[in-house]
Parts: structure tokens; sequence; C-alpha cells
């Protein structure tokens, strides 16, 4: 039988693959993958209050993480900084602010190790609940802004012009990156999430030839990661958050393997025997 | 009825310490062609975007009538490669269409074989084309057109124009279109507005062409050889270059 620590491990894992399979495509085709990172990073400074005030994580690193995501959004309006400059500079200075508190507030103690890699195994009801809750909440807000925010990825303009709301769709949007970075905290750690948001969704772009198919198959593509990865982990003993990375980059370069042609080529040679 | 649909009321753009467009007065209404020219960098684009109220005019009024359906086609776009997209995806991008309102509006621009083509392989006019189709399966009450044929073969081009021209008929909606060049586009147009950081001039299309303003943008010496559209065809170029002959049943 399993124990009741993998039964929770796989429900949390599962259930954020499933979200973080739609997100991230969204992340490839905004070319948004250093922003995942700039969120990421700035979950610190989030782990480090809520420690400091004796507050629940996910809910500080999600005030954090939508706190800069807004300024990122305040930013691009005010400067003309280009995007990866201004993340940058968000992902470090906010990063550099918490190592500071936390230096200061030296009561605290923080395992960095889980923080940045995640501990899947040490996951408790809580958290499976706010894997679920949130997750469902993220899935339900991002088909409701489905179509706006696709306009606005294709061409902000004609999305704009065409009387669709992009720049509240794009907040959202936002907003959403923030919650899953937060509620992914605890599972692969701020280091390994960028990873578990792209991974799967590059995979499936080789398989896919629409956005929802790609959507789709990046979550199972996140799935199967995850199941797989878990597995390996206990078997190797190996840390699991990066297992479960490892698995999605073998299933990343079995999709390169152009099925399609082969099957073809195989039939063209049968025919000319 | 003859409500105008958009509105602007001397308008102008303040980017970057300088006037991209200014003083800027035009007004487009159901079943009618305004059609915008000028040089390279002259604010036709700008203008066009404040009309869809993507900019919001520094100086001036545009006033857009509510609840109508817009429909716009961009000079520049570009699908990322990251991006798995078909012709029929496309053309639901902003509005979810039956299958054979997309296959009708696709067959218009001549390219409904295309339907489930990834759009990255579409050629330059191919795109055109797919973006003049999405345009109008929305069958909009303003329709704005920047320089719709750009990358499209000059048959295709031809053809092109045609279709906007019935599309104003069939579904009479008012159209802002964007072109260098007013002599392919003049039997179509009601109004000319020729801007070069403002309005050099403006009017029907036959006097815009002897204004001096006007002259001096463009020259007067390329009159003769381009007038194509005084004469009317008994047949079109189909957009594979074949010729549909109108009296081929005679």
């Amino acid at each position: 039988m399993f124990d009741d620590f993998i039964i929770r491990a796989f429900a949390a894992g599962i259930g954020l693959a499933l979200i973080t399979g739609p997100l991230g495509c969204f992340i490839i085709w905004r070319r948004l993958s250093y922003f995942g990172d700039t969120i990421a990073h700035s979950a610190l400074l989030g782990v480090v209050i809520a420690y400091a005030m004796n507050f629940n994580l996910i809910i500080a690193v999600f005030a954090v993480s939508c706190f800069i995501a807004l300024s990122l959004l305040f930013l691009q309006k005010r400067t003309n900084l280009p995007d990866d400059a201004l993340l940058g500079l968000l992902a470090h200075s906010v990063l550099a602010i918490g190592l500071v508190l936390l230096g200061i507030l030296s009561f605290i103690r923080i395992d960095l190790m889980g923080l940045l890699f995640g501990d899947i195994l040490s996951v408790n009801i809580t958290d499976v609940l706010f894997v679920w809750i949130g997750g469902s909440i993220v899935l339900i807000v991002l088909i409701l802004i489905w179509r706006p925010l696709f306009a606005a990825t294709v061409n902000l303009e004609l999305a704009k012009a065409e009387g669709l709301n992009a720049d509240l769709a794009n907040a959202i949007f936002t907003i959403l990156i923030a919650s899953v970075i937060a509620i992914s905290i605890k599972i692969v750690g701020i280091l390994l999430i960028t990873g578990l948001l792209i991974i799967p969704a590059a995979a499936s772009r080789n398989l896919s030839s629409t956005p929802i198919q790609m959507a789709i198959i990046s979550s199972v593509i996140g799935l199967v990661s995850v199941v797989l990865g878990l597995q390996t982990s206990m078997i190797w003993n190996s840390p699991t958050g990066p297992t479960i990375l490892a698995i999605a980059l073998g299933v990343f370069i079995l999709t390169l393997i152009p099925l399609k042609k082969l099957l073809i080529s195989k039939k063209k040679i049968e025919l000319s025997n | 009825m003859n409500k105008s649909l958009v509105e602007l009321n001397n308008c102008g753009v303040f980017r970057n310490h300088k006037w991209l467009v200014r003083g800027v007065s035009l007004k487009v209404s159901q079943g009618e062609i305004v059609t915008l020219i000028g040089p390279n960098g002259s604010g036709k684009s700008t203008t066009a975007k404040m009309s869809l109220d993507i900019l919001k005019p520094d100086e001036g009024t545009n006033t857009i009538k509510k609840d109508i359906r817009i429909s716009y086609v961009p000079q520049k776009i570009s699908i990322d490669w990251s991006l798995p997209l078909r012709s029929i995806d496309f053309v639901n991008l902003v509005t979810k269409h039956k299958t054979s309102e997309i296959n009708d509006a696709l067959g218009i621009t001549g390219i409904q074989h295309l339907i489930n083509e990834d759009v990255r392989n579409l050629s330059g006019g191919e795109f055109q084309r797919l973006l003049m189709a999405r345009a109008i399966a929305k069958e909009p009450h303003f329709l704005v057109l920047d320089e719709p044929v750009q990358g499209v073969d000059y048959s295709g081009e031809i053809a092109l124009y045609k279709t906007i021209q019935e599309i104003v008929k069939k579904i009479n909606c008012g159209i802002l279109l964007i072109s260098h060049n007013l002599h392919v586009v003049m039997s179509q147009t009601d109004y000319v507005i020729c801007l070069n950081g403002h309005v050099c001039c403006s009017g029907i299309p036959s006097s815009v062409i002897k204004d001096q303003e006007y002259i001096k943008l463009f020259g007067s010496n390329i009159d003769p050889t381009l007038s194509l559209y005084k004469h009317n065809h008994d047949h079109h170029h189909l957009p594979d270059g074949s010729i549909d002959k109108a009296d081929k049943n005679k």
C-alpha cells in the first residue's frame, strides 16, 4: 500500500501539472519564460514575510508575486526599457531585498534547499487542497478569459480594435501566473517552477496543430512527468522535483523524433519493395 | 439614413517630442469608402488607430458609434512560431463563426482550400487574403483596412479591391482604407484624405488628383499609365491567374 504522504504527493503533483499545462503554453506563446522566473525569484521575499509574520506561506507568496507582476505592468508603461531589462531589475532586486530581510531577521530559519527545489513528499493536506481548489479557480478563470487573452497574444492591437478587453485579460493572466507560482512553491520550489511551466508546453508544441490541442497535450505531458518522476525518485531515492523535470525533458526529446515522417518513409520503402 | 459610424475631430497624436499627425478630421458613414493616402511616415496608420480607439488622441476627439461590430486588418502582423494556428483558428480569433460562414469568407478572398493549413505555411499574399477573410466573416459595420493588398500579386490586388467594393454593397459597412496609391483604388473610393503629418487636401478622388498639394506629394506624371479603373471589364481575373469570363454563357 502507498503511504499517505505518497498519495498526497501524487495528488499535489498531478493537480499542479494540470494547471501548468495551459498556462505554460501562454508563457511560451507570449515569450514570457523569463517573467515566470522573475516571479519565482521574488517569491523568496514572500517566504521571508510569511515566516516573519507567522502567516500562511502560499498567501504571502501570492501577494508578493502579484505586487511584482503589477509593478512590471506599471514599469512597462512608465519607462522605455525593454521587458527583459525590467524583469532582470525586478527579479534580482526583490531577491536581494528578500535576502537582506532574511539576514536582519536572524530568528527566521528557512530550509533554503526546500524553498529552491521544493519537497513534494512533505506536502500536507492543506497544501493539496490549495493546489486543487486554487488550481480549479485558475483553470476556470483561464477558460473565461481565453478568447481575449488568446487574441491579444496573437495581436494586441487587433484584439483591442475589435472590442476585446485585452488589457484586463493580460492583467488577470499575470495574476494567474502569480497564483500558480505561489501554489507550487512547496511542491517543486522556486527554481524549478519555470521548468514545469515551460518544458511540457514545449514538448506539446512539437505534437499539436491547434492552440487548444497544445494546451491539453501539455497538461497530459506534465501529468505523465509527475507520475513517472515521483515513481522514479522513490526507486532511485533522487530529489523529486528535479526528477520530475528530468522526465519532462525526456518526453520533450522523444517529441523531437519525427514520427510522422518516419512512418511515411517506412511506407514508401515498403511500397518500393 | 447616413449616420456616421466613426468621427475624428481635429485629432492629433504626440509621441517622443513630436506630433506624429495633427489636425485630422474625418467621418466614415455606412456604405462609404474613405481612403487615406500619403507617403511613409505621414500618419496614416496612426490615424487609423485613432479611429479604432487603440490610440487615444492627445488633442481633438474621436467618437465611435456604440455597439457596432468593428473589423481591423492591421498593416503588419507576425505570428509567433511557437503558436500552432490554422487558418480556421485565425478566422475564429475574436468571434466564433460557423464553419459555413468561414468557408464563405475564405471563398470570397479565394483561399477556401487553405482552411486547415497552418498559418505560417501561407505566403505573404495568402496571409493577406486570410486577414481580409477574417475581417469579412464578422460582417462588420466598420472595417479598417491598412494597406490590405501588400504582397498580393497583381491580378489578386485587382480582385481584392473589387471584393472590397462588393463587401460594402453586400453588408453595407463603412470602410476606412489606407493605400499608397490612389490611382489603383480611386474608382472605389467615395472620399480621399491626403495626409502628410496633417491633412494636405481632401475631397472626392477626381478633384484630389488635380489638387496642387497632391501633385506636390505624388507627382502627376504617373496618371495616364495607371488609370486602370476607368474601363469596365467583361471578365475578371481569378486569384490563381486564370480568367473567369462574365460572358462565357453567351
